[in-house]
């Protein structure tokens, strides 16, 4: 039976966070706590795949208790099982030691559980913005990591294979690739719909499978955490803000001469090309 | 094969809280459903919170629930165009247990109090909307929601779907209320420091205040301004019946402008900085508006029965009450196993024998007496001030002769019978 396991995070909702201009650090009560995004799109494919082959589909996070609130969120989108590892030995940890405690719980499932068939994460959390994990996990795994997935086309157990569309700057490429693997996706991929009613039931009752370092057999606990994490934040600031702007007044013709004035007189775009016309001249 | 619970409750306000709370201390296998993204999200109002009412349900609720300050002082503010009157009462009893009320913010406080119901062991899905009952043979045995899938059923369907209850209409519960029956509130949650909160409002530390605005803060239409203190900020709003608003041509946010702007509020708001806004319809049609509130399988509880006794500035207690009685009336009706409409019209019954059924009572004709004559509010506010101002005003004048002028500021001995006449009649409708 075909096992998929998407590997979610629950972040603070970026598009709505306030910085606190003393400290340069996000103000995490400023904004509510929610599946990030990419994530629920990785879910939603798994929970397609499903649909289309059969299997379970289960999901796993890393994070403090209230994350479980995330893991319900994806039992709303369809998956069966949820998995949770939290322990104050993980905070702190930067993509390297994220992606070996989340190895360490998939590797646990794999052998407790069912085997693994397919990882899929979201191409990169809105918090942190690097992408890393996904890989990350992948590599640990000794899997093929698959980015920027925008379409599955098959899955095959039987013969062990995937074939996806991987997003490229100007289209995409078809790869094949053998199972399992690690998909990373984006949000092109699918459109969650509408989460019908019994879903909602099932995440209002459900309680994920929650484990602690001491869960994980064989982990090191070097490798964990703030311990675990080579990443230096020297410095965060937030970006400044564009500031006034001019509004240009007339007829298309009028607003085109003038903003050629402006650009020309501040030599920003169009340097080589006066000096080309005025070469010329 | 739909699933089946022993009650639905639509709707995650107080008194579906309540509802679903009590039932779940019971035993009962309830579900609450709510809109909003969790529950408060979408519930709006002034602030204060009965602390009576809310014990009966969680008892000592306030060393944990997140409320805003303990209010120790209640002033009334009868408001000229740069004048006031103000009446207030403050009193240490109420700045220790058992306390009196407390200023709340929805949004967080049902959030808590919807957890304690599913730490009771109610079931809550939010994000959902009950489009419709469903009906078999004249009975209420399920909802319908939007989602896929979304049909459930239940022994009881109950109705806390708040002020323009959609359900209860649907059932033919009740007409569409008219813009008399509703009022509209606005409000801003206005962000200050604690210590000139405290400072402007003359505080000890973690206490708070309450002032109510009558008159000028609502261009003397009939309707309220309020002005509270949370923790760290501060509530300020006004509302007025939608009938007021539609004859006076005044748009809701105009009006709050003007009493952020007035002479004798723009103090104690200055520095704030502006958090949220939010508006609603307050149920306050009165007694003479309640619908049905029982029928087979299903009950009408909180803004939804148009439980709100608007001369008092009370409707969350009275909705936690209604939702309690509605649990009672529920557990009873299942141990008949029996829910026909005589079966669950012990609710209305208990109710109505309550002090939610009595006030609605004793003020069933206030909102429409003072909406037909607005001249306590258009006249004799002003006239209270002009008076004051008179009589306060030491300018050489002997103190017989203010008495005189302020006499004949009432007008002629017509005008003086008129006025004593709507005091009489005013008495009459509030008494």
């Amino acid at each position: 039976m075909l096992h998929i396991v998407a590997c979610i995070k629950q972040v603070p909702d970026t598009k709505i966070i306030k910085m606190n201009p003393k400290t340069n650090t996000m103000d995490r009560s400023s904004a509510p706590a929610i599946l990030n995004p990419y994530d629920s799109h990785a879910v939603e494919e798994a929970v397609r795949l499903r649909a289309r082959y059969g299997g379970v589909v289960s999901v796993l996070t890393m994070g403090p208790p209230p994350a479980v609130k995330a893991i319900k969120k994806c039992i709303e989108i369809g998956a069966d099982e949820g998995y949770m590892i939290t322990d104050r030995a993980f905070a702190g940890a930067d993509t390297l030691a994220t992606s070996y405690a989340l190895t360490k719980a998939l590797e646990k499932i794999a052998a407790e559980v069912r085997p693994i068939d397919l990882i899929i994460c979201g191409k990169m959390t809105i918090d942190g913005d690097t992408g890393q994990v996904g890989p990350g996990i992948a590599r640990r795994l000794d899997m093929p990591p698959l980015t920027s997935v925008n379409k599955v086309v098959e899955v095959n157990r039987e013969e062990c294979f995937a074939i996806v569309h991987r997003k490229l700057e100007d289209g995409y490429e078809v790869v094949r690739s053998t199972l399992p693997c690690l998909f990373s996706v984006e949000k092109e991929i699918n459109e969650a719909p509408y989460s019908p009613l019994p879903n909602m039931l099932k995440a209002a009752r459900y309680q994920p499978k929650i484990w602690s370092v001491d869960d994980l057999p064989g982990i090191d606990r070097t490798q964990l955490g703030l311990k675990g994490s080579p990443t230096i934040v020297s410095s965060v600031w937030a970006p400044q803000k564009p500031q006034g702007g001019k509004l240009l007044d007339g007829d298309p013709n009028k607003q085109a001469e003038q903003l050629l004035e402006v650009l020309l007189a501040r030599r920003e775009l169009f340097a080589a090309v006066t000096e080309t016309a005025t070469g010329g001249a | 094969m739909p699933e089946k619970f022993d009650v639905i409750v639509v709707g995650a306000g107080p008194a579906g809280i309540a509802c679903a709370y009590e039932l779940a201390k019971h035993g009962v296998n309830v579900l609450l459903i709510e809109r909003g993204e969790y529950p408060g999200s979408k519930n709006v109002m002034g602030g204060v919170l009965y602390r009576k009412m809310m014990e009966e349900i969680v008892p000592d609720f306030h060393k944990e629930a997140p409320v805003e300050r303990p209010i120790v002082e209640q002033r009334f503010m009868m408001m000229d165009k740069t004048s006031a009157v103000t009446f207030s009462y403050k009193g240490m009893e109420w700045a220790q247990e058992p306390y009196n009320n407390f200023t709340v913010l929805r949004a967080k406080f049902d959030q808590w109090f919807a957890q304690k119901a599913v730490e009771r062991g109610a079931l809550l899905v939010c994000e959902t909307v009950v489009l419709e009952c469903v009906v078999e043979d004249g009975r209420v045995v399920g909802v319908k929601t939007d989602r896929p899938d979304g049909e459930l059923r239940a022994d009881v369907v109950v109705l806390a779907d708040g002020v323009n209850s959609l359900l209860a209409k649907s059932l033919g519960f009740h007409k569409e209320f008219r813009p008399d029956e509703v009022a509209l509130a606005t409000m801003e949650i206005l962000k200050l420091d604690k210590k000139i909160i405290e400072d402007r409002f003359n505080l000890e530390e973690g206490q708070g205040c309450t002032i109510e605005l009558f008159g000028d803060a609502t261009k003397g239409i009939l309707g309220t301004g309020f002005l509270y203190t949370n923790k760290d900020t501060l509530s300020i709003g006004v509302g007025t019946l939608l009938s007021g608003l539609i004859k006076h041509k005044i748009k809701p946010y105009e009006l709050m402008e003007y009493v952020k702007k007035h002479p004798m509020i723009r103090p104690y708001i200055q520095g704030g900085e502006p958090q949220e806004y939010l508006a609603h319809l307050i149920p306050e049609g009165g007694y003479k508006s309640i619908p049905k509130v029982a029928g087979a399988g299903v009950i009408v509880v909180g803004d939804a029965a148009q439980l709100v006794n608007a001369i008092h500035r009370e409707g969350s207690n009275m909705a936690m009450t209604s939702g309690r009685l509605a649990a009672e009336a529920i557990i009873a009706a299942k141990e008949r196993d029996d829910y026909s409409e005589a079966s669950l019209d012990a609710y209305r019954q208990s109710l109505m024998a309550s002090f939610v059924g009595q006030d609605m009572k004793k003020y069933k004709d206030a909102t429409h007496h003072f909406d037909k004559f607005p001249q306590y509010f258009e006249q004799y506010i002003p006239m209270m001030n002009r008076a004051a101002s008179q009589m306060l005003t030491v300018d050489g004048t002997p103190k017989r002769e203010k008495q005189r002028k302020i006499w004949r500021d009432m007008g002629s001995f017509g005008q003086k019978v008129k006025i004593a006449r709507d005091f009489y009649r005013a008495w009459r409708v509030m008494k």
